[in-house]
């Protein structure tokens, strides 16, 4: 996938307006089968598992002991006792070795991911454009796009509505081909990047990491701590308490694009930044104490040696109804 | 619209890819077509104020895309008279007319004879043919 095809800021008004296509297939695929697979998901996933049922996806975090992230992915019940998790691309080794660690005899982890193509069909037209009818977010359902069987996931990064369409690697040009040839437009990452930061999706590696934790990422809503999975008394004791940071957004109120890495000088630091080609200003999300991450609080940022104001914003930054 | 790849051939062009429209003891300054095209289109311009001195060969203003940020280079040393406003409202008039509208600033030069060390349009096509 390259940064970008025509150009990050076109590509990303795509997916706004129309649709966009992002060949995601990078991401890893892991199946978790077996009598015990539930149970043991249920163990090692934040979210509750027993939620799901065939045909359901849910998105859940995999947690250490101190309640950090060791990833975010979607886990999808294929059938009563096999799982398929989609993961971040760049955990994908961590994520097979942390479960098979873990593993009960009643349960199996396999790397899949040589076997799957992704591809991520976003946009208010997406639906449309392939012709596929409307269906509730985090369901899936076998499909097929001209011709070619795929997974039908109802799942994405960008907060628009849309589709992830899991197929065979030897299928995925064909598939890609007959997307684009519907008049949806290539994407790159990084359209994929500024898509999610403005509805403030984190990014694992950025914004979550296994040194950071659910609640002060705002990921308390994942987080079925009842179930008792790994590092659910951790983050019970930071949510009573309150965490000490919160994972916040800021909209830059000066001419600036705040960038990873850059001090807040209130005290945090930028976890992602970039320009919002909605907004046409700089945004960023950035772990600051929590007295500050109450929004219109104003920041300041340090870009490279220049003070600039920002203000902290309610999540999402940007929203389909303030069109 | 992204402008069409060009290197007109009265200005004077620095290896960092920026170029001088040199007239008498003041010279327009800019980013060249290929530094725009590498950066894509640009959405911050980090002017230097009016009055600041430029030194040849240093950092005086940054651009920034959506994905990265660069300096800008002073192909010649000089004293800013006027920053391009309309470059800082709308940065990406600098990929629409790298040469024309998207000039950056407007220097009194220090040292005329500076100019004599940057490369002609040939010159400095040649240079891009060497980086690619």
């Amino acid at each position: 996938m390259p940064v970008q095809y025509e150009g990050v800021i076109p590509e990303h008004r795509a997916v706004r307006s129309d649709a966009g296509a992002f060949d995601v297939s990078h991401m890893g695929e892991l199946i978790v089968e077996g009598k015990g697979a539930r149970e043991f998901l249920q163990s090692v996933l934040s979210n509750d598992v027993e939620r799901l049922e065939p045909g359901l996806a849910q998105y859940t975090l995999l947690t250490n002991e101190r309640g950090g992230i060791v990833d975010d992915l979607i886990v999808y019940e294929l059938a009563p006792e096999r799982f398929l998790l989609i993961v971040n691309a760049a955990n994908r080794e961590a994520d097979f070795d942390w479960l098979h660690e873990r593993e009960p005899d009643d349960a199996k982890v396999r790397d899949v991911s040589d076997d799957h193509a992704l591809i991520a069909v976003q946009g208010p037209r997406a639906l449309e454009r392939l012709g596929l009818p409307a269906a509730p977010a985090f369901t899936f359902a076998e499909g097929e796009i001209a011709g070619v069987v795929c997974t039908v996931n109802r799942t994405g990064y960008t907060g628009e509505e849309g589709v992830e369409l899991l197929v065979a690697p030897e299928a995925a040009g064909e598939l890609w081909d007959h997307v684009l040839e519907r008049g949806v437009v290539p994407c790159g990452l990084g359209a994929r990047d500024t898509l999610r930061l403005e509805v403030c999706y984190p990014l694992h590696g950025n914004d979550i990491s296994p040194e950071t934790d659910a609640i002060s990422a705002g990921l308390g809503w994942v987080c079925a701590l009842d179930t008792g999975f790994t590092g659910a008394e951790v983050l019970r004791r930071i949510k009573e308490s309150g965490p000490e940071q919160k994972l916040s957004a800021f909209v830059m109120e000066e001419a600036a694009i705040p960038r990873q890495g850059m001090p807040i000088l209130e005290g945090g630091e930028v976890t992602s930044g970039s320009h919002s080609p909605m907004l046409e200003r700089g945004i960023g999300l950035g772990y600051v104490l929590a007295e500050l991450a109450q929004p219109e609080t104003e920041l300041t940022i340090d870009v490279r040696g220049r003070n600039r104001r920002a203000r902290v914003v309610k999540k999402p930054i940007y929203s389909r109804e303030e069109r | 619209m992204a402008a069409a790849e060009s290197y007109p051939d009265d200005l004077r062009y620095h290896p960092e890819h920026d170029w001088a429209r040199v007239e008498g003891g003041e010279a327009t300054l800019g980013v060249t077509w290929f530094a725009q095209d590498a950066l894509g289109e640009l959405v911050h311009f980090e002017a230097p104020e009016e009055g600041a001195t430029l030194t040849k060969d240093q950092a005086y203003a940054e651009v920034e895309s959506v994905k990265a940020v660069s300096d800008v280079i002073a192909p010649l040393s000089g004293e800013v008279l006027e920053v391009n406003r309309a470059v800082a409202d709308a940065p990406e008039t600098v990929n629409e007319d790298p040469y024309g509208e998207g000039w950056l600033v407007r220097v009194r030069l220090t040292d005329p004879g500076e100019a004599a060390a940057l490369m002609d349009a040939a010159a400095y096509k040649q240079h891009l043919a060497e980086e690619g």
